[in-house]
C-alpha cells in the first residue's frame, strides 16, 4: 500500500494536500483497501463549512456504510461532482482522480496536528 | 471485547493464501471477499465462482422414525422426495416463525441429511433433541463435513473435468453421490446464486484438494473465488431470503413469501397451526422488492414510509437487506411492509440518514438468471 511522502494524513484515514491556506482532502490506499469495492459517496455542498473531527460526508462499500471525518475546519470550496458520479474511482486511484473536497482553511496552525506518511504507516501497523 | 476463537473450515489455509479479507460470522473466520465483491458477483454471473461454505451445518436423521421426523419438523413435504433429490423448507416454532431455513437431503426413506445455517446448526439439533421421535437417530455430521459450491453458468463444463459421470443425470435439486478428484462427495445441483451449480459435500481432508482441483480446472473459463460479500449480493438479486435478514424469530414463511415451500394440506408439522390461523386472519406484512429511484443505499434497520414527509403516521415498514448490485448497477432491497402499502410499482420512501430517498416496490428476483446448462458432448 501506498502512503505518498507530500500529503499529511488523521487516523481516520484522510489524506491531505497543503497549498498555502487551501487543501484538498481524500482517503487513503489503506481506507479504500479495508472498505472493498465503493459504490457510493455523499459529499457537503460547495460553500458548507465543515469541521474538524465532524462528520462531512459517506462513502458505502457494496456491504459496509462509513463516515468521512473532516480533518480540518473551513469552507468547502471545491467538490469532485464527478467521483460523486464514479465513485469506483476512489479504489483504482486514491491519490488522484478520487480527490474529494478542497477546503479554505480557517486556521492553517490547525495543519500541525496532522500525521507525516511514515507516522501513519506506523499508525496502521499498529491498528492492523 | 471478549475473546473468542473463531472456527476455522479446513480452507482456511488457502483462503490465506489467496489473500482473502477474513471476517467473523456466526462464530467463524470466513473470507468475505478476495479482493473485489464486483468481480467475484460478475464471475458467478458470466461463467463462474467458487465458494467455501464448509460453516453450514449437516445433521443427519436416520432410522424408522427419519421420516416421521423430518416430515414433523419442517415445512414442505418430505413425502414427494426419493432418494437423491433435495428440498428447500423452513424449521418453525409452535407459533409459526422461523428456526432456519434448511435444505432437506434424501438418502433413502430412512436416512435424511439436513443443511442448516451455521448461525442455526446448534438451535437446530437441541430443538430436535426436544422433540423426539421414536426410531430416529440423530447425528451432527457438521465438524467433519466440508462444504464446497461451484456457482455459474459454466459450472457443468467445469465439474465435467474432474468427474467420471455424466453430470447431466442430475438435474436441480438432485444430488448423487460419486467419487470427485479421488474422494468420496455428494454432489448437490443446488445453489444460493441463482445461477446453475453444485454444491458438493465432502469430506474435511478433501476439501483444499478439491478446491485447488476446481481452480485448475476452471482457470480458462475465469473461475475465481468467490467470498460472503458475493453470495450475499448474488442471492439479493435474486431476492432470496436471509437468515437473520428476512427470515427471523419474528416472521413466518408467509410473511417472507415462502408459501410456496409450505405444505398446509398434508401432514401436521410444528408451526402449521400456526399458519393455517394467519391464512385466515390474512396477513398484515409482506416482504418487499425495491428498487431506489433517488440516491443511496438501503440498509437493514432503515425506516420505510408511504411519504416523503417521512411523518409518524406514514411509517410502513422496515428494510432487511439493501446492496448496490453489481449485475443490475442498481441499489435494490428487500423489506417488511403493510400489507395494502405491498403492491408492485407503490412509491415509498426510505430513511437514509434522515433523507427520504423514493423507492419503487418492484418484481422479484431483480435479476433474470440464465437457464440451466444442459451437457453438451464435444466434437
Amino acid at each position: 500500500m501506498e502512503h505518498p511522502e507530500n500529503l499529511k494524513y488523521t487516523k481516520e484515514h484522510e489524506w491531505i494536500l497543503i497549498e498555502g491556506e487551501s487543501v484538498t482532502v481524500g482517503i487513503t490506499d489503506y481506507a479504500q483497501d479495508s472498505l472493498g469495492d465503493v459504490v457510493y459517496l455523499e459529499l457537503p455542498d460547495e460553500g458548507d463549512t465543515i469541521t474538524s473531527g465532524e462528520p462531512f460526508g459517506v462513502v458505502e462499500s457494496v456491504k459496509a456504510v462509513s463516515d468521512l471525518f473532516a480533518p480540518v475546519t473551513g469552507t468547502v470550496s471545491e467538490v469532485n461532482d464527478a467521483l460523486v458520479d464514479g465513485p469506483e474511482d476512489i479504489n483504482d486511484d486514491p491519490y488522484g482522480e478520487a480527490w474529494m473536497l478542497k477546503i479554505d482553511l480557517d486556521d492553517v496552525a490547525e495543519l500541525d496536528g496532522l500525521m507525516s506518511s511514515a507516522d501513519y504507516e506506523a499508525y496502521i501497523a499498529e491498528e492492523a | 471485547m471478549t475473546f473468542m476463537t473463531l472456527k476455522r473450515t479446513p480452507l482456511y489455509r488457502a483462503h490465506i493464501d489467496s489473500g482473502a479479507k477474513m471476517v467473523e460470522f456466526a462464530g467463524w473466520d470466513m473470507p468475505v471477499h478476495y479482493g473485489s465483491v464486483i468481480k467475484e458477483h460478475l464471475a458467478v454471473r458470466s461463467t463462474c465462482g467458487l465458494f467455501d461454505v464448509s460453516h453450514m451445518g449437516e445433521i443427519e436423521i436416520s432410522g424408522t422414525g427419519a421420516f416421521n421426523l423430518v416430515q414433523r419438523l419442517t415445512t414442505n413435504d418430505v413425502k414427494k422426495l426419493d432418494w437423491g433429490d433435495s428440498q428447500y423448507s423452513i424449521i418453525l416454532r409452535p407459533d409459526g416463525t422461523a428456526i432456519d431455513d434448511v435444505i432437506v437431503y434424501c438418502h433413502g426413506p430412512e436416512k435424511y441429511i439436513i443443511c442448516t445455517n451455521a448461525s442455526n446448526t446448534g438451535n437446530i439439533l437441541s430443538w430436535i433433541k426436544d422433540h423426539p421421535m421414536r426410531g430416529s437417530n440423530v447425528l451432527d455430521r457438521s465438524d467433519e463435513t466440508a462444504l464446497i459450491a461451484l456457482q455459474g453458468p459454466d459450472s457443468m463444463e467445469v465439474l465435467s473435468r474432474i468427474v467420471d459421470i455424466d453430470l447431466s443425470v442430475v438435474d436441480r435439486f438432485m444430488f448423487i453421490r460419486t467419487e470427485v478428484n479421488g474422494a468420496d462427495a455428494i454432489v448437490s445441483r443446488t445453489g444460493y446464486t441463482g445461477e446453475d451449480g453444485y454444491e458438493i459435500f465432502l469430506g474435511n481432508k478433501d476439501a483444499e484438494p478439491l478446491w485447488d482441483a476446481l481452480l485448475k480446472a476452471g482457470r480458462a473459463n475465469g473461475l475465481i473465488p468467490a467470498g460472503l460479500g458475493a453470495r450475499d449480493t448474488l442471492r439479493l438479486d435474486m431476492g432470496y431470503p436471509l437468515y437473520g435478514s428476512e427470515l427471523t424469530s419474528e416472521t413466518t414463511p408467509l410473511d417472507a413469501n415462502l408459501k410456496w415451500v409450505v405444505d398446509l394440506k398434508g401432514d401436521d408439522f410444528i408451526g402449521r397451526d400456526a399458519l393455517l390461523k394467519q391464512v385466515e386472519a390474512g396477513p398484515k406484512k409482506k416482504l418487499v422488492g425495491f428498487t431506489l429511484t433517488g440516491r443511496g443505499i438501503a440498509r437493514p434497520f432503515h425506516k420505510i414510509y408511504s411519504d416523503y414527509s417521512m411523518a409518524e403516521g406514514s411509517l410502513i415498514g422496515e428494510v432487511t437487506s439493501g446492496t448496490q448490485s453489481p449485475s443490475l448497477k442498481l441499489s435494490i432491497g428487500m423489506g417488511y411492509v403493510d400489507i395494502e402499502k405491498s403492491k408492485r410499482g407503490s412509491e415509498i420512501f426510505i430513511d437514509i440518514r434522515g433523507r427520504a430517498v423514493p423507492a419503487i416496490v418492484t418484481r422479484m428476483p431483480f435479476y433474470k438468471a440464465k437457464p440451466v446448462a444442459k451437457f453438451k458432448i464435444d466434437d
